[in-house]
């Protein structure tokens, strides 16, 4: 592909244990599977869009764009046309949806604010749905090729898998070509207690669209993998689906994986035993039986998984990438009348975090949330950050936030201790009032802010109340497992769900509507992943699916309801005890479904290793056995 | 090829002169000659619903109509949902009930559920949930997997069931 590489292998990862060899030669079983994920996009309703603006005064531009990193994008543009990043500001208002795609550089945007200061004029680009799918940034095509060893009772001792991800034809800016295999080499071990690994994982360079981070970037085709090996053991053990995760997951914490990673306390065994009484499996086979008599095929999957969350700058250097994201900063000051604007890095389009936040900012305050406002989206509104992504948001910002409202409520206590005249520690802020914990003794924190400002003189310290916080966490681990029952019609090969279960643990939930809504829109972009989409080549290397007629995102009609259960693991790894739920969605729902799947054609023998499992394939399999 | 004609839309109840080419499509003239952004653009080829406004009460999809074939009708886009009081505006049930049940995630796919379900609410006070799924299934959005738009508009029919005893 590239003159200066000697192979298309453009980033390698590779480790391994020492006792690996020892595992597979007193292993009771040896499973393989051969995993293969097909092309996706992820698809925001909102395609790419800027609208960049000279100003002839200032001699700045200012570009108006759809993008989750704005922070980033204004530091890689100014990097690539050589210009002071003080002469450019981008603003992402609201963003239509991203999921990932939209946290690149990308060329186009560097066209536009070239073009803008050229011309010295203002110019829009606003790309069409063929041009998202043909330019905008692909993810998921990858295959895992693992051999897994298994003592007599079916408890995992060994992975040695050879991972493959097709990066495309260029690297993606900021997290580069390595944020596929990489991540799927540190992860793949997944929820699972196993001690010996091995792993290769590599990034194929193909003259294909660039792979960027999806949501849940590797975790949903290595959930797919892990979880498609455990269902395929269990058949090999002749034990049952749940039985099998029952013995294998996570007990102990903190854990520290075979590849290294330090899970933090979770519920990965009582989510799976969650999911499974929900469905009530005992039940569920006798209808299957019954169905079966019909010619009705039902079929029960599990998934259970680790998202890996919230995590700093720490994490994102042990990947030696060039560029190392991970903290968020907040800037906090309460006005004159009591109201507060939190300024943050992190870039929200979707996710509810102007909300969330004013949560956070109320508790430690004592105020209602509406008197809270959050700026964000825009380089001269707000400090550096790395905007949003990776199930971080929350976390990190959050964890931003709590710190700059503790700092500010010490100099409103502080304040008001001399009002009350009473000890700072003997303050409280509730319901708008800085109070003496016990009394009636109160001041409204109003009147504070005004003094702060206005009376200066009987204030220590600067005027004012201005805080600003930065928080930078290792990271934390959410866990979930999903069921899913489907029916297969052996006739048309199509799929249909019945149920969809999802037994999660986010930590502590700040606003639980917005947490069920993160994880239905995650489950829809699984169940799309497992059944419906799939970008296609010819092979000239001609796109082939250039419109929503092509590419098959589930509509109202297809996603089922999904019901949650809620577990709240209280951790210390995050200092507000909430942990990332962005992307469990998409990762877990894919394997839940084709396990099902499979399950619903046991009588046939089928297996699935590749996904999307659509009804072309079904009914290939079918007439495979027929023949 | 693209001489530009004159004609007027009705939009929300105001008029509108414009002047545009005849292959100018609703949505466009919407966005770019009424200046009423509410309406969004997912795809172009009348496959995702965004776009979606009612044309005399049924609900349309902006992109794949020509302006000059909206006029003399009577074209509603988000933008005359809610109810204009002296007070403010309004919200209508449907607007109310999105919010309400986190109907909406980024919002850009929210005018074409809105004025999809305010089309077929207004016409069919009585549909049944699976009719209103399959409707619903007509538009697609990528945020919220559909769960609290399906909740949000059965709420919403509850209500203007109630306000229009
Ligand atoms: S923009 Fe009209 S249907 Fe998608
Ligand atoms: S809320 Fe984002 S597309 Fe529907």
């Amino acid at each position: 592909m590239h003159d200066a590489g000697k192979s298309n292998v453009i980033v390698e990862g590779a480790m391994r244990t020492p006792g690996l060899d020892a595992a597979f030669k007193r292993a009771a079983q040896v499973v393989e599977v051969d995993i293969r994920s097909r092309r996706q996009s992820a698809m925001p309703l909102e395609p790419r869009g800027g609208h960049a603006a000279w100003d002839e005064a200032s001699g700045r531009v200012t570009l108006t764009c759809s993008v989750q990193m704005p922070h980033m994008l204004r530091t890689g543009l100014a990097d690539a046309l050589g210009m002071p990043e003080a002469d450019l500001r981008v603003i992402a208002p609201d963003v239509g949806g991203g999921f990932g795609q939209k946290m690149q550089l990308f060329p186009e945007y560097i066209v536009l604010v070239w073009l803008a200061r050229r011309l010295r004029r203002r110019l829009a680009w606003i790309e069409d749905r063929h041009e998202n799918f043909l330019a905008a940034a692909h993810a998921r095509d990858q295959r895992y090729a693992v051999r897994a060893a298994f003592d007599a009772d079916a408890r995992l001792l060994a992975i040695d898998a050879d991972i493959r991800c097709n990066v495309g034809a260029y690297s993606c800016y900021p997290t580069t070509c390595g944020v596929e295999p990489l991540m799927a080499m540190a992860e793949l071990p997944g929820p699972y207690d196993f001690r010996e690994y091995a792993v290769l994982a590599r990034g194929v360079a193909t003259n294909t669209c660039m792979m960027a981070p999806y949501r849940g970037v590797s975790r949903p085709v290595l959930t797919f993998t892990m979880e498609r090996l455990m269902d395929t053991a269990a058949k090999r053990f002749g034990i049952d689906p749940v039985e099998i995760r029952r013995r294998n997951l996570i007990r102990k914490f903190p854990y520290t994986s075979a590849s290294g990673l330090v899970y933090d306390e979770g519920s990965y065994l009582q989510t799976l035993e969650a999911a499974a009484k929900a469905i009530d499996v005992a039940a569920f086979r006798r209808e299957q039986q019954q169905a079966r008599k019909q010619g009705r095929y039902l079929g029960l999957g599990f998934s259970s998984f680790s998202e890996r969350s919230g995590y700093g700058s720490r994490a994102f250097a042990a990947r030696k990438m060039d560029i190392v994201p991970g903290y968020e900063t907040v800037e906090m000051a309460m006005d004159p009348s009591g109201y507060v604007v939190a300024r943050i890095g992190a870039s929200p389009h979707g996710q509810g975090l102007r909300t969330t936040l004013a949560q956070i900012i109320a508790d430690g305050l004592g105020l209602s949330p509406e008197r809270i406002r959050i700026v964000h989206g825009d380089t001269d509104q707000t400090p550096y950050g790395w905007g949003t992504f990776a199930s971080r948001s929350l976390v990190i910002s959050g964890g931003a936030c709590k710190l700059a409202a503790e700092a500010l409520g010490k100099r409103i206590a502080a304040i008001a201790s001399g009002m009350l005249e009473a000890s700072a520690a003997d303050i409280e802020l509730v319901e708008g009032q800085a109070r003496v914990k016990g009394t009636d003794k109160a001041i409204d924190i109003a009147r504070i802010a005004r003094i702060a400002y206005q009376q200066s003189n009987r204030v220590e310290g600067v005027p004012g109340l201005r805080e600003s916080a930065t928080y930078d966490p290792d990271g934390t681990f959410s866990n979930a497992t999903h069921a899913a029952i489907v029916e297969v019609d052996i006739a048309t090969g199509g799929v249909a769900i019945r149920r969809f279960v999802v037994a999660e643990d986010a930590g502590i939930l700040v606003n639980p509507m917005i947490v069920d809504g993160q994880v239905h829109g995650g489950v829809a972009q699984g169940i799309a992943n497992a059944l419906y989409e799939e970008i296609k080549y010819d092979e000239q290397g001609n796109l082939l699916t250039t419109s929503l007629a092509d590419y098959l995102p589930p509509t109202a009609a297809e996603v089922p309801e999904i019901e949650i259960h809620h577990f709240e693991t209280l951790s210390d790894a995050t200092i507000t005890k909430a942990k990332g739920v962005g992307e469990g969605g998409a990762i877990g729902a894919p394997a839940a479904v084709v396990n099902a799947i499979v399950d619903a054609l046991s009588p046939f023998g089928v297996e699935f290793f590749e996904m999307p499992v659509t009804p072309r394939r079904i009914r290939q399999k079918l007439r495979e056995v027929d023949a | 090829m693209s001489e530009p004609i004159a004609f007027t839309l009705k939009v929300n109840g105001k008029d509108y002169a414009i002047r545009a080419p005849a292959r100018r499509n609703l949505a466009d003239a919407l966005r770019e000659d009424c200046g009423l952004t509410g309406t969004h653009l997912g795809c172009e080829h009348g496959v995702c619903g965004a776009c979606t406004v009612l044309v005399d009460g049924k609900p349309v999809r902006a992109c794949l109509m020509f302006a000059v074939q909206a006029q003399g009708q009577e074209v509603r886009t988000v933008e005359g949902l809610a109810e204009v009081t002296d007070a403010g505006d309004v919200l209508h049930p449907l607007q109310q009930a999105f919010w309400e049940h986190h109907g909406l995630q980024c919002g850009f796919c929210t005018p074409g559920f809105l004025m999809l379900a305010a089309g077929v609410l207004e016409a069919e006070p009585d549909i049944s949930d699976d009719e209103l799924k399959h409707v619903l299934s007509s538009n697609l959005c990528r945020c919220t997997g559909y769960q609290n738009i399906l909740k949000a508009v059965r709420a919403a029919a509850a209500e203007m069931k109630k306000r229009a005893k």
